[in-house]
């Protein structure tokens, strides 16, 4: 197989990323490993939006599902066998709630990280596609299923800690998280879990099903006309993306060694999005390399000027739509050839332009 | 539960329910006549309650309680101006790319509520209501206090000025028609593009007055239009998109549900069950309780 000069370039710099604990100082490496495993995020936005058309402002709810599905686990294991997590003790809470139970099992909870997202990922599609609610109405529900999560995680203080989150991690599998070598090991961890995810949606978009998705994206009624459910496809692709925030969610978790409500927010799930249109929504590179990149800038500006950090963002998210829908990649990729813009002209304007 | 407690809460959802339907008409003519979602509408509210505090703090000290026949002219302006604006240099370059507005107008809203952290600071800032609306109505058991009351008004009188612009105007029937047939109004003599800017700094404008009412209630702070947005959006989605009446119908029932569900759990709990019927509401009827009639296959 003859590797194309972008594929080549990117398996440039995930070597280049391998070696990274060899040159860069501890704090840059942290830093680089959190913004790794978001980009895992990254790519099932790129998925859902960039090739199903579905734009999601709801990914921080899977983020969170598979972030809190670990967190729960590293709780009860950092507590002593036969008492209740501390935050449950400061609410009064007598037993562990029966959802709390099975999370002691390292192996229910690692595979809960993949079926909790998707399966939550697959339930919301499945309700908002049979019934063929689209466009904005997705952005809308999505929004507010995360809306409702959120603010019911923050008021179920014994349940779940509240707005304090879920902290205080000890042992991983039996790793301890503050251990010496920890910080590398969980770097290349989750370069490999960033790697699987580009190869393996890299290659699953080349299938027939990823040309379906764009067809799906491109015209809907269209891909019905010709025989195919929509739906079911667009169900796969939503699942897909939630399974993916879900991995990003739980790494995040072990990267920052706590997760609260406030990580998984409405800004958060919105900023994703934008980065990934900063990157370029179309192009699974671009989407990984603008979260990484941008949250790299984000990280130096709000540190140096907090409050500028704000403006910064939301010129960020006006300029790119204006000036650039489809990205830096697709600014790159222009060159070449005019990449298609990937929201359809309104039908309205359709008719006029064929009429002329 | 008791029917005082049952109808107090109904009460109170009514007057939430108001609010809503202020901050929805803006979202439903727009959305209905552009294809536009405006993530920044919450701002519009956000925008009248802080020009509330200032008339109360410039015209408070002369006029009194008259200030609040200030406050609302200037909040609608203020806001309507802000919109016309936005219109102006953002949205009308998005029109039929309705999820990149969604992301323009989120950034819009990001500036917005930090340049007010800046100017007013993140704690919210209280408004006096007028000496004649501190009482309470006694019907009963039940309480009704003057400034829910007050608020309620407001929301019928502008659902009333609303009806009669787009029903019995010049201007309604060119909204209404544009509605239906952007190219064939055009070619009529509609000029679509004024139309599109008037009808988004009218929406804007509303808003801000809801604002006003907003002030009355509560201290205002950056986030109050961010905390209204979804719900409202919520309602022009269960509404039907560009339906004034369905919006109506659509805030008062949001508001009963809320207040109902806050009355027997708690506030967090509500929402989630509020939102939870809402998607399971569009199971039943996905294009909201008053469809927009069309035969086009497809809608934006």
């Amino acid at each position: 197989m003859k590797l194309s000069t972008s594929t080549m370039a990117v398996i440039a710099v995930l070597i280049a990323l391998a070696f990274a604990p060899l040159y860069l100082g501890a704090y840059p490496l942290t830093l680089l490993g959190r913004v790794l495993a978001l980009s895992i995020a990254a790519v099932g936005v790129m998925v859902v939006w960039g090739r199903a058309g579905i734009l999601s402002l709801g990914q921080g709810l899977f983020f969170g599902l598979g972030g809190y599905a670990l967190a729960m686990h590293l709780k009860l294991v950092a507590t002593p066998r036969g008492e209740l997590p501390d935050f449950m003790l400061y609410n009064g809470v007598e037993a562990l709630p029966w959802f709390w139970a099975p999370f002691a099992s390292a192996p229910f909870a690692l595979a809960m990280v993949l079926i909790l997202p998707a399966a939550a990922a697959g339930l919301v599609a499945w309700l908002m596609f049979r019934r063929r609610i689209t466009g904005v109405y997705v952005s809308i529900i999505t929004q507010a299923l995360l809306l409702a999560f959120v603010t019911w995680l923050n008021g179920s203080q014994g349940l779940t800690s509240g707005t304090n989150g879920v902290t205080d991690f000890q042992t991983f599998l039996g790793v301890n998280l503050r251990g010496p070598n920890v910080a590398n090991g969980l770097y290349w961890v989750t370069l490999l879990f960033v790697a699987l995810a580009l190869c393996g949606t890299a290659l699953l978009l080349r299938t027939p099903f990823g040309a379906i998705l764009t067809a799906i994206r491109d015209n809907e009624n269209r891909t019905r006309f010709l025989g195919f459910n929509p739906a079911a496809f667009k169900i796969a692709a939503f699942m897909l993306g939630g399974l993916l925030a879900g991995v990003s969610g739980a790494l995040y978790t072990l990267h920052l060694g706590t997760i609260s409500p406030a990580m998984i927010g409405t800004a958060f799930s919105i900023e994703l999005v934008v980065w990934v249109a900063l990157g370029g929504r179309a192009s699974l590179i671009g989407a990984a390399a603008g979260l990484v990149l941008g949250q790299l800038v984000k990280d130096r500006i709000s540190s140096a000027a907090p409050d500028a950090w704000l403006y910064v963002m939301g010129s960020l998210f006006v300029l790119v739509v204006l000036v650039m829908p489809q990205g830096v990649a697709g600014l790159l990729q222009g060159r070449r050839r005019p990449a298609p813009l990937p929201t359809p002209p309104s039908p309205l304007t359709r008719e006029v332009s064929d009429a002329v | 539960m008791d029917f005082t407690f049952i109808s107090g809460q109904l009460f109170t959802g009514l007057s939430v329910g108001s609010i809503l339907l202020l901050a929805a008409l803006g979202l439903a003519l727009s959305f209905g006549l552009m294809r536009v979602i405006n993530m920044a509408h919450g701002e519009f509210l956000m925008v009248g309650g802080y020009l509330t505090y200032l008339a109360a703090q410039w015209a408070g000290p002369t006029l009194g309680d008259a200030y609040l026949w200030v406050a609302f002219p200037l909040a609608f302006l203020g806001a309507a101006l802000l919109g016309a604006v936005m219109e102006f240099t953002v949205i009308r370059r998005l029109y039929g790319r309705p999820l990149d507005t969604l992301l323009a107008t989120f950034g819009i809203s990001l500036i917005l509520q930090q340049a007010a952290r800046q100017l007013f600071g993140s704690t919210g800032v209280p408004v006096t209501a007028p000496a004649w609306l501190g009482g309470a109505l006694q019907l009963g058991d039940v309480t009704l206090p003057f400034v829910r009351l007050f608020v309620i008004a407001l929301a019928l009188i502008v659902l009333g000025g609303m009806w009669w612009l787009l029903n019995r105007s010049r201007f309604g029937m060119h909204v209404r028609a544009v509605n239906q047939n952007r190219e064939m109004a055009a070619a009529l003599g509609v000029n679509t593009r004024s139309l599109d800017l008037l009808v988004f700094a009218l929406g804007a404008g509303v808003a801000g007055a809801a604002g006003v009412g907003l002030a009355l209630i509560a201290p205002v702070n950056p986030t109050v239009g961010a905390a209204y947005i979804v719900n409202a959006f919520l309602v022009v989605v269960v509404g039907g998109v560009g339906s004034v009446l369905g919006g109506a119908v659509a805030a008062v029932l949001l508001g009963f549900v809320t207040a109902l569900a806050e009355g027997f759990t708690s506030v967090s709990l509500a929402q989630a069950i509020l939102l939870v019927l809402v998607v399971a509401f569009l199971q039943w009827k996905p294009r909201g309780l008053i469809p927009t009639k069309s035969r086009a296959l497809e809608e934006a």
